[in-house]
This record gives C-alpha cells, structure tokens and sequence, in this order.
C-alpha cells in the first residue's frame, strides 16, 4: 500500500500528489442542488459534469442530476453560445427547472465566455420560459477549490435572486457552508429549537437524502425556494457558517442588499457549537431552551467519560479548511494533540486560525494550506500518530500505517454510510464524532492488544 | 417492481414515440436516430458516435477519461502525470476498478495521482515549465520505469507542447516519457480517447521488448480492465487450459508486458469499441491475427475458449479445453439450477459502455430473462451493426481530428503467425478473423436498441417496461433504484464480480437473483398505506378466565403480528 511513499520529505513546486482538494465546478454543482427545483448546468466538456456527477453520487448514494453544454473541438474554438443555447432550449422544453444554475469550467473560462451575455441573448430572444431563472457563478478550476465552487455559487444566488424589498423582515439569513444534507437539517433543528425564524440556503436536506417511496423526483422537495432566497435581502441579518464557503454569499447580501453580517465556524465540535447556539440565541433575541442544554450536558457528560482513551493522542487532520478548523478546536477541546493539520484549499488564513488554536502546546504541529496527502503521509511515517481524520482517501494512508485508527470524515466519503443520515454539527454531531474516535481506537486495541490485556468493559 | 405482472410487454414503438415526444424539434430528429426497433437479420442502421445533445442529460464521460481513466490507467507499474487544473486528475484517481497484482518488486503506482495543479499563472503564461518540473519531481521520488503525460482541456487551448516537453525529459532522464493529446472536448465521448491511447501505447510501448514468454501458445487479451478481477479469472483459466497471456490490455498489467505483447500468436478482443485500433495495428505491423472473444457469459466463455483452441489447431489443446470446459461447466450446472427457476422470463435492460451492454446480456439469458432494450453509451455504428457496415461510416469531423497512425508492416518483427493454407483450412471451418457481428444481430427482434441514452428516455422506458433490473453506471443507479427497480452497474460492478468466464458466471447469477428478489423492495410501502381505512379503537372485552398452566407463553400478553413482505405489493 502506497510503497514508493517514503519518510523523508522533499519540497516539491510542481508536481501534486494525492489532492486534499479538487476543483470549483464540483462544489458549484453541489450548492446549486440547495435551490429547490433548480437544474445545475456545467458550461464544457461533457465530462467535468460526468465525473462531478459521479463523485457526488459516491458520497450521497442519491440521483445528482445536472446538464452540460458538450463542448467539442468546434466549440472549444468558436466559443460556446450556441451550446449553451442549445442546452437551454433542451433544458426547459424537457426537464423544465425554476432555476438553471450555470457554473463554468477551465475550458469555457479560458475561451472566455462571457455567461452573462449568453442570458441576455436567450432572454431577449424569449426562450426564456415565464418565471424561470438563470443564474452563474464563475468556478475556473485553476483557483481555489472545490470549497470556492461552492462559495462562489452560493454568492451567485444572492447576487442574482436575492432582492431588497424597503421592509425589514423578522428573519435570519442562514449560510451553511459547505456541509452534507444531514448535517443542514441538524443546523436547522438547533436553530429552530431555538426559535428563530430564518432562510437558509443552499439547503440540500431533503434533495440529497431522499426517502425510498418507489417513485423518482426530478426535483425533490428540498432546496430553498426563489421566493425563500429572494427574501434573504430583507433579512434582519446574515449568519454565515465557514468562511471559505460561506462569506462570499453573506458578503453578497451585505453589499447588494444591505443586509449586516456575521460569521462564525461550522458548528463542529463543542466551542464551535456553543458560539453558533449563542449566535443564534442574540441575534434572534431568544433564549437557549432546555432541550439544547441537555443536548449540551450530554455532550460534557460524553467527554468527561471518554477522556481517558483520547487524551495527548497524537491526530493527524485532513479536509477543508471550513471542517477542520473547528475540528481542531474541538479536538483541543478534548485535550487531544494534532499533529499534522493539512487543507488542499490555498489561503493562509487557514495556518494562522489553526495555529492560534494550537497555542504554544502546539508549536510543533506541521500545519498546512495548499499541501497534500503525500506530504501528509511522508511526515506521518518520519513521526507517527494515533489517528488519522479525513475523507475516504485516507483509508489508503491508514492500512499503509499499518491499519492506523482512521475517521473518515468530510468531503468525499466514498466507503461507508453514516456521513448520509448521522450529522457531524451540533452537540449530537460532537457525540458521534467522539464514539467515531473513541470505537476506532478501542477497535484497534481490541484487534492488536496481548490477549491477557483483551477485555470486556472499556 | 420485480413482481408487478408485466403481461404483455408494451409496443417497442410506442415506448420509442413516448420517448421523443417531449422533446424539442431539433433534439427529437437526432434522438429519432439513435432510437431503433431490432431486426436481427438485416439490423438498421442507428445513429452513434455523434455528438452529444447539449442539454440532454447524457451518461457520457470525455475524451481524457477514456484515455487515462479507461486505456492507460491500469498500467500499473509507471508514473501517470495529468497536467492541467487538479480536478481532472482527482477523479480519474482509484475510482475505476482496476485491480492489480504486481509482480515481485514491482510498485503500484495507481494508488498515487499525481497532476500538475495548475494555477491561474500557467494557464495564462503556459504551464510547460511546470509540467517539465513536474516530470523531473516524479523521477527523483520514484525513479519510475516510464512517465506517462496526460492533456486536459486547457493545454490544448493555451497551446503547451506537451509531446516536445515529454521527449525532452526522455532525453534528460534516460526513461521513457510520452504523452497523451486527450483534452476533454476532443471527439463526441470517452471513445476518441480510447484511439488515442491505442495510438500512444502502440508508437510508445509496444515492441520495446523483443524477448516472448516461454508458453507454447501465447496470446494477448485486449479491451479487458479487471474490474472487480475479471482479469484475474481470465488468466487463472487460460493458464488451466495451458494457454500464456502475455498482455492483457488494460488491465493486472505492466509495463513491460506491454512491451513485449507483439511477440505474442494470437489477439483476442474483448471490447472492441475501446481497442480494435490496437488489434488492427499490431496485424499489420507485426502479423498477429486477431479475433473477438467474450468472457462473460459461461457459453461465450467455451466458445471463446474452443476459438482459442482452434486458431492454434493443435490436438493436445483442443482436447485440455475441452475438459476444462466440461469441468467448469458441471461446477457451474448446481448454481445455474437454482438460480434461474427464480429469474426466469423477467425483463432487463442495459445501458452501458461499449461493450458490456452486449456481453453481459449472455449472462441474463443464461438465467432465462429477456432484454428488453439495450444500447452503449460511446460505441460506433459497428459494434451494434458489425464491422460489415465499416466501409458505409462516414467520418464526420470530430473522428477526423483523432489520429489515424500509417502503419506498415515492420521489416524485421513482421511474422505471418499461420500459413495460407491454415488460415484458408480455418475459414473453411467457419473461423472469422477481424469480426465482431454486433450487438444488435444477438439481440431479439423489436427490441429497443438506444444509444447513448439519456435521462428522460431511461425514465420512459423504465415506467413503461418495468424491468426487473437495469444494468447502467453510477450516475444512473439511484435515480433508477428510487423508481424501485434494481440497478446494477457495470462499470464498477457496485463493488462485486470478478463476474468473467465461469467462475465469475456464478458470481454474476447470484447477484441477479439477489437483486431481482431481495425483500427489499417489497418494503418501500408501509402497512398503513396498503390499509388506509381508519382503525376502531380497541375496546376491552373481558375474557373468560383460565388457570395460569393452560395458558401457553405464545398466547400470554398482547402479540403484535408483523406484517408478512412475502405478500406485499408496493403498487
């Protein structure tokens, strides 16, 4: 397993191995399915929408459905108005979606498409249906990462659909970030027990975790309506969670619609829960009830219980900057040590937040934005941990440690199903990723432990 | 639902109108010709390899993922470099099932992906430097035997010469490097990419190594990528029935098997949509024969087996097959038996490739099912039609921009493998050499053939037929699986197999039979669903009162009775 990956570490200037990321149009693809009846549309080749297609349905085990303009050689050279079109056309005479949501590609940003122009045209000669909308983030895959593609599209349904009206209304705009639809609905029940009023967007509970009922919807009762977003411009106020995925979309409604923002770290772990509880509770001028207390409660309870089997583990952390930071802080939290902390998404910001987390006790770590899981992996072999966190790839680095305790966790999990149903935010996420870590290291002491040491109770 | 009575099957070409009818003008007149009613005696001609609708919600890939993600990719022991942007070279990274087994000291570096990671600076100011750094990276930390380069949409566009940055580190590091001119938007689908991977593996690869293996009878498999280890099946038989695999193309494969494959006696061609390029070019240049196989399938398996034994004419292997034949055969007969009472007469259908749709379609008719409709996803006019109509395609301009290589035959290394008068005695016998009939010649008359299906027409045909399972990829499975019929894939094998030659077979039966009647979708509807009407509120009658000995323990309390599946409908 991963043999000709050594101890000794190298700076390497151009060659990636092994992303901790990939590219925008993914994560654009991904947040347009949080709009309620909207079909996502990958402006190029065909087969960005069919590798995007395939690796979100990997993670989701549910339909991802989105179009493509097909580019081919012609097009490549004449530009893309007549596919995109063309594309339309077929769109909204076959699938007919409120909203298409295009996102571009290296290839149509590098002929220079102009998105905006191709609306224009296809409006003006009155293809477009009554009511429906168009809207476009630009996502070239040589920036950022699939982390901007997200944000760069949930900015583009504020710039296109939110609108201010002159009325204030008594509601909050919620900005998720970039998280699964699990994990939406719990950012949601906490702030509904709460009892503010709110949109949310994009919203993709109830798109991408569909009941079985014998019957395939096109567009699923989930997402965010047009009305919903449109209404974001007279929001009281912007709660953005994540700032790589979500300040872009809150900063959007600031400038466009005057709406004051705030943003705060996705709700992981026990800090990062406790800020967005409170968050919450002052700015829609509520207070805290019994329930999330108790939720809260257990969640001490857990840690104080658990301790003994985490405390001073040596963790190494990998995922997008949005995930991990918290994560950290609650891995801290739990008096654990990271180690080596590594996003594939480029932004500096990210050493800095990680490193204040850290604080002189962990001056050591190696942490790093824009690096791989090679060099991950290299520097785990030069000094080992005790646990590996991240996406599915890390299985690879797992069993080459010689079957390492790994939790998968963020984007893209490939292998296992929990990710679907079992949200990771809030005090309850917390929980289960406490039993996630503690059942990984207890699996491993149960598998290698000398059998006079092999016990009943933990 | 797989037990909804299905009697009579619906009109194929009332299937096909509800198909296109939805559709705008132009989009139903190029749908209308890649929609047809079979006729397996004389089949019609189908509209394939065009482009691809924009807007239709297609199953189609690009030309880089059938050159590095189908054709290269399994070559497991050299570096794999793709350069442009990371997200192309990330998907293309272990989500193809090709397995590997290296050999002793060798490194598999299919675990790894590697691509250059361009940023908005190369892609304005070029990105050769980057790629030149980036091959030079790979070799310090691997000291691969070979470093292959991938294009990607943008370095067509912005014009970095790949192939000149390639042949320079050829020359700078004493290895083998080439690339790959495989951008996305090249050709209609995956198949352009296949072309051009034939084209590189052969001018790069192939015939590096003059040394043959030392079994008597020497063949390469082409067009088979181990999904699941198919491949693994494949050479445990042939190895069994005494036969060498020199190469199989692509897939458990290295380098250097690759580089010797021209001194095999034999090509057998498993897909031929993704390699009958190589075939034809390793007849011309180095005189070996090629003829089409299938693996899949326990009969296709023996035919394919005996064709084998045949080309080579000689007795003691004609007779090895045969007992391997008869023994995997009778190894197989006790699964076949009790699967097929249960799959028996059901409907199935299957969207896939350019190939699978039609291999596998032995698999369900060994079970007894009927196909409904099929069609390939990137094929050509032949692979449904047969090689008969090749001199009819006419080639448009996106084939026109994939490189034909001029082959001739090599001076030295040409070797006719069989004398005039063997082939002549072979053809007698009914053996054709450079053929493959076509999907649509196997396939029942009326049935619907589609090709590159889309959305729209798999929801129609699904409410319509109601098959009891549709075989497609992953970007189907679940939209198919929430109408509640099964999906299985067959690109990935959902993760299964190996499902090739007879071992495989019985693999494949009982994952049909577990998919046709698993419980599970006798479930999707709830029991108060199927007894809507409203419940009275139990009253309390008293009972007449027994002593506590003759009351038994089943009786004892109130027993909730659980509704029986086996029953239930959901429709």
């Amino acid at each position: 397993m991963l043999n000709a990956t050594t101890a000794e570490h190298t700076e390497r200037k151009a060659l990636r191995i092994n992303p901790a990321k990939t590219c925008q149009p993914i994560g654009a693809l991904y947040a347009a399915l949080g709009i309620h009846k909207c079909l996502p549309h990958s402006h190029g080749s065909q087969g960005c929408c069919a590798y995007h297609r395939s690796q979100l349905t990997r993670h989701f085990k549910e339909p991802v459905m989105a179009t493509t303009s097909s580019f081919t050689e012609g097009a490549s050279v004449f530009g893309g108005l007549s596919n995109m079109t063309q594309a339309l056309t077929n769109i909204f005479g076959i699938y007919q979606p409120d909203v298409v949501a295009v996102h571009t590609t290296c290839l149509s940003e590098v002929i220079g498409d102009d998105i905006p122009m191709m609306f224009k045209k296809f409006r003006e000669d009155g293809k477009l249906p009554e009511g429906a909308q168009l809207i476009h983030a630009n996502t070239p895959s040589f920036k950022g990462s699939h982390v901007t593609g997200f944000a760069n599209m949930t900015a583009a349904m504020a710039r296109y659909l939110s609108e201010r009206s002159g009325e204030v209304r008594d509601q909050l705009n919620l900005i998720p970030g970039y998280l699964d639809p699990a994990d939406m609905r719990e950012v949601k029940r906490l702030a509904t027990e709460i009892g503010a009023r709110f949109v949310m967007f994009p919203d993709t509970s109830d798109v991408l975790d569909t009941p079985q009922v014998g019957r395939f919807e096109m567009y699923p009762k989930g997402g965010a309506t047009v009305a919903q977003i449109r209404s974001a411009g007279d929001s009281f106020a912007t709660l953005g969670l994540g700032f790589w995925a979500s300040e872009a979309a809150a900063k959007e409604l600031e400038s466009k619609c005057e709406v004051p923002y705030e943003m705060g770290e996705l709700p992981i772990g026990l800090g990062a829960t406790d800020a967005f509880v409170d968050a919450i509770r002052r700015l829609a001028a509520k207070s805290v009830p019994a329930n999330i207390e108790r939720e809260r409660g257990q969640l001490i309870d857990l840690m104080s219980d658990m301790s003994q089997y985490l405390h001073r583990k040596r963790v190494a952390v990998f995922g997008d900057p949005d995930h991990v930071i918290p994560l950290v802080r609650f891995l801290v939290e739990l008096d654990m040590r990271p180690a080596y902390v590594v996003t594939g998404t480029p932004g500096k910001a990210f050493e800095e937040n990680v490193r204040q987390l850290l604080g002189p006790a962990g001056a050591d770590a190696k942490v790093k934005a824009y690096e791989d899981l090679f060099s991950l992996h290299q520097w785990m072999k030069a000094e080992p941990v005790d646990l590996l966190i991240g996406n599915t790839y890390g299985k690879y680095i797992a069993r080459a440690e010689g079957n390492l305790p790994f939790v998968r966790f963020g984007f893209p999990i490939l292998d296992r199903v929990a990710h679907r149903y079992f949200p990771t935010v809030g005090y309850r996420g917390a929980m289960r990723l406490i039993a996630a870590m503690t059942d990984a290291l207890l699996d491993q002491k149960d598998r290698e432990c000398p059998e006079e040491f092999f016990e009943l109770v933990q | 639902m797989s037990d909804t009575p299905r009697n009579p099957v619906p009109d194929p070409a009332v299937v096909r109108e509800e198909m296109l009818k939805a559709y705008p003008a132009k989009t139903r007149k190029k749908r209308e010709k890649q929609i047809v009613l079979n006729d397996p005696d004389a089949p019609p001609q189908i509209g394939a390899n065009t482009r691809t609708i924009p807007g239709i919600i297609t199953q189609r890939g690009c030309t880089y993922a059938g050159c590095r993600g189908v054709v290269i990719g399994p070559i497991y022991d050299i570096v794999h470099i793709t350069h442009g942007p990371v997200g192309c070279g990330y998907y293309s990274w272990l989500t193809r099932r090709n397995l590997a087994r290296p050999e002793e000291g060798q490194t598999n570096f299919m675990q790894y992906c590697m691509n250059t990671d361009m940023q908005e600076d190369e892609i304005i100011f070029g990105g050769e430097k980057k790629l030149a750094a980036a091959i030079r990276e790979a070799y310090a930390l691997f000291k691969p035997k070979a470093i292959s380069i991938y294009a990607t949409c943008p370095i067509g566009l912005i014009g970095d010469d790949i192939h000149t940055v390639a042949r320079q580190a050829k020359e700078e590091l004493g290895i083998n490097v080439f690339a790959f001119s495989c951008e996305g938007y090249k050709g209609v689908s995956q198949s352009a990419g296949h072309h051009i991977a034939n084209n590189g593996v052969f001018k790069n690869i192939v015939g590096l190594d003059d040394t043959p293996d030392s079994g008597e009878y020497r063949i390469n498999i082409l067009g088979e990528y181990n999904i699941g280890g198919d491949a693994f099946e494949i050479e445990e038989l042939l190895r069994k029935c005494g036969i060498t695999c020199t190469a199989t193309l692509s897939g458990n494969v290295s380098y250097d098997q690759i580089a010797r494959c021209h001194t095999a006696d034999l090509n057998c061609v498993m897909c031929h949509r993704s390699i009958n390029y190589m075939a034809e070019m390793m007849e011309t240049k180095y005189g070996i024969p090629w003829i089409k196989v299938n693996f899949i399938g326990a009969e296709s398996t023996a035919k394919s087996l005996r064709k084998i034994a045949a080309y080579f004419g000689d007795k003691a292997l004609i007779d090895r097959v045969e007992r391997v034949i008869a023994q995997e055969m009778l190894a197989l007969k006790a699964t076949v038996e009790e699967v097929r009472p249960r799959c028996e007469g059901k409907l199935a259908a299957l969207f896939v490739g350019g190939s699978r749709a039609h291999h596998y379609q032995d698999l369900f008719k060994e079970l007894g099912m009927q196909i409904v409709s099929a069609g390939y996803e990137f094929a050509h006019r032949d692979d449904y039609e047969g090689r008969d109509v090749l001199p009819t395609i006419k080639v448009d301009a996106d084939s026109r921009n994939i490189e034909e290589l001029d082959v001739e035959a090599d001076p030295q290394r040409f070797k006719a493998r069989r004398s005039p008068e063997q082939l002549e005695a072979l053809q007698a016998g009914g053996f054709t050499f450079s053929d493959y009939e076509g999907m649509m010649r196997e396939m029942d008359r009326r049935a619907l053939v589609i090709d590159d299906i889309s959305h729209h027409e798999m929801d129609q045909l699904i409410a319509l037929y109601r098959p009891s399972i549709v075989c497609c990829g992953i970007k189907e499975k679940y939209i198919v699986e929430k109408m509640g019929v099964p999906c299985k894939q067959l690109h990935s094998y959902d993760y299964g197999g190996p499902y090739a030659v007879f071992t495989g077979a019985a693999n494949f039966y009982r994952e049909i039979d577990r998919m046709v009647n698993t419980r599970v979708w006798s479930m999707i509807m709830p029991p108060w669903q199927k007894q809507p009407e409203l419940g009275a509120r139990p009253v309390f009658t008293p009972k007449p009162r027994r002593s506590r000995e003759e009351a038994s323990p089943a009786t004892r309390g109130r027993a909730v009775r659980p509704v029986p599946t086996e029953t239930a409908t959901t429709n």
